[in-house]
């Protein structure tokens, strides 16, 4: 439960960080598993590319790159707030972060096309 | 809440206690503090809160007010009540000892931990340190030091709740003022208390402290400025 103290873009922002990477997190050994079919040779990579050609997948495929695009740019900001000066940007470097993963799945979605 | 009645609703007991629901008289630029204060005199003589100044200077008298932690003599009753009614608890993260009283001994402990007390440098014989208004440490110091230890930012703090070993932004924000004033003797002392665990690398830069600070400081900013500190210091060597 979000209590009132936490309803603020500081918290928002941690709470989309940390659900980001704990859903990359699970799609992580998924990657590997595919990349590992190389491996055996072409044809088993290409059944697992040609697999994830489906809408579904695509789809999937849609989220993780919006997925990914967050958790990069929220966690650049925490960088930036901790290892550069001080410039009172905190709520603007979330913006910056949302807008970054919207813009990278727009651009996903018109490759689609 | 009508236009002439409030419903306000007070955490009665300690850990264990219960809502009780007062009906008080809405007056104009009424304070939250002005709302306890009547229920005490007016309907319930054992109800146990705690204030001094009335006017946010001494920090004594924050609460958690609709989820919220505030200082109640500066919270006007129509800011916080406009869609119903108003719920007062004492603050979080701090026990509790009665109704909306909290103990403040392991906050003003956790200042001690974070070596939050000025060390001096020069003796009272000695001439006082001359530092210009507009040297940029001094600046620093400046935009901290005005924390009234009201605990509002300590109350609010995801760390302080989840770690209790976490000396919080209050202890972090003093930490920072004294690690940028000049007249201090034992700087590096401070960057090694915040650097143990618990210190300044526990905080997770939520920024609920600077979103509830009552007086406008920015603990986290302060925070983030110990972690750049403490960083450069053990690159040189400083904080073994």
């Amino acid at each position: 439960m979000i209590r009132r103290s936490q309803r603020h873009l500081g918290f928002f922002a941690a709470l989309a960080h940390r659900l980001s990477g704990l859903l990359l997190a699970l799609f992580l050994p998924a990657h590997f598993l595919v990349l590992g079919l190389a491996l055996e040779g072409d044809t088993a990579l290409e059944g697992a590319i040609r697999w994830a050609d489906q809408p579904l997948v695509k789809m999937a495929e849609w989220g993780l790159v919006v997925l990914l695009t967050l958790h990069l740019s929220f966690g650049l900001r925490v960088l930036v707030l901790e290892f550069m000066p001080w410039r009172d940007s905190r709520k603007a470097m979330i913006g910056l972060g949302a807008a970054a993963s919207l813009f990278a799945g727009l651009l996903f979605l018109f490759n689609l096309g | 809440m009508t236009d002439e009645t409030l419903t306000v609703e007070i955490w009665r007991g300690k850990d264990t206690g219960r809502f009780e629901t007062y009906q008080v008289p809405h007056r104009q630029s009424q304070t939250i503090l002005d709302v306890v204060t009547w229920i005490q005199r007016h309907r319930e003589p054992a109800l146990a809160y705690r204030f001094a100044c009335r006017v946010g200077m001494c920090g004594s008298c924050a609460m958690t007010v609709n989820g919220r932690p505030r200082w109640t003599c500066r919270t006007h009753v129509s800011k916080v009540a406009a869609s119903g009614g108003v719920r007062i608890e004492p603050l979080r993260n701090l026990p509790r000892i009665k109704d909306l009283v909290t103990d403040m001994t392991p906050f003003f402990e956790k200042w001690q931990t974070a070596r939050g007390r000025f060390e001096p440098s020069a003796t009272r014989s000695e001439p006082m340190a001359a530092i210009p208004s507009d040297d940029p440490e001094r600046r620093i110091v400046d935009a901290g030091i005005e924390c009234i230890n009201c605990g509002v930012c300590h109350a609010a703090c995801d760390v302080v709740a989840w770690n209790p070993d976490y000396v919080g932004p209050a202890a972090l924000n003093r930490a920072w003022t004294l690690a940028n004033d000049q007249r201090d003797g034992d700087r590096a002392g401070v960057l090694k208390a915040v650097s143990a665990a618990g210190g300044c690398h526990a905080c997770h830069t939520h920024g609920s402290c600077v979103e509830h600070c009552p007086v406008g400081l920015n603990p986290t900013a302060g925070i983030a400025g110990l972690k750049r500190m403490t960083l450069s210091a053990l690159l040189k060597g400083g904080l073994s």
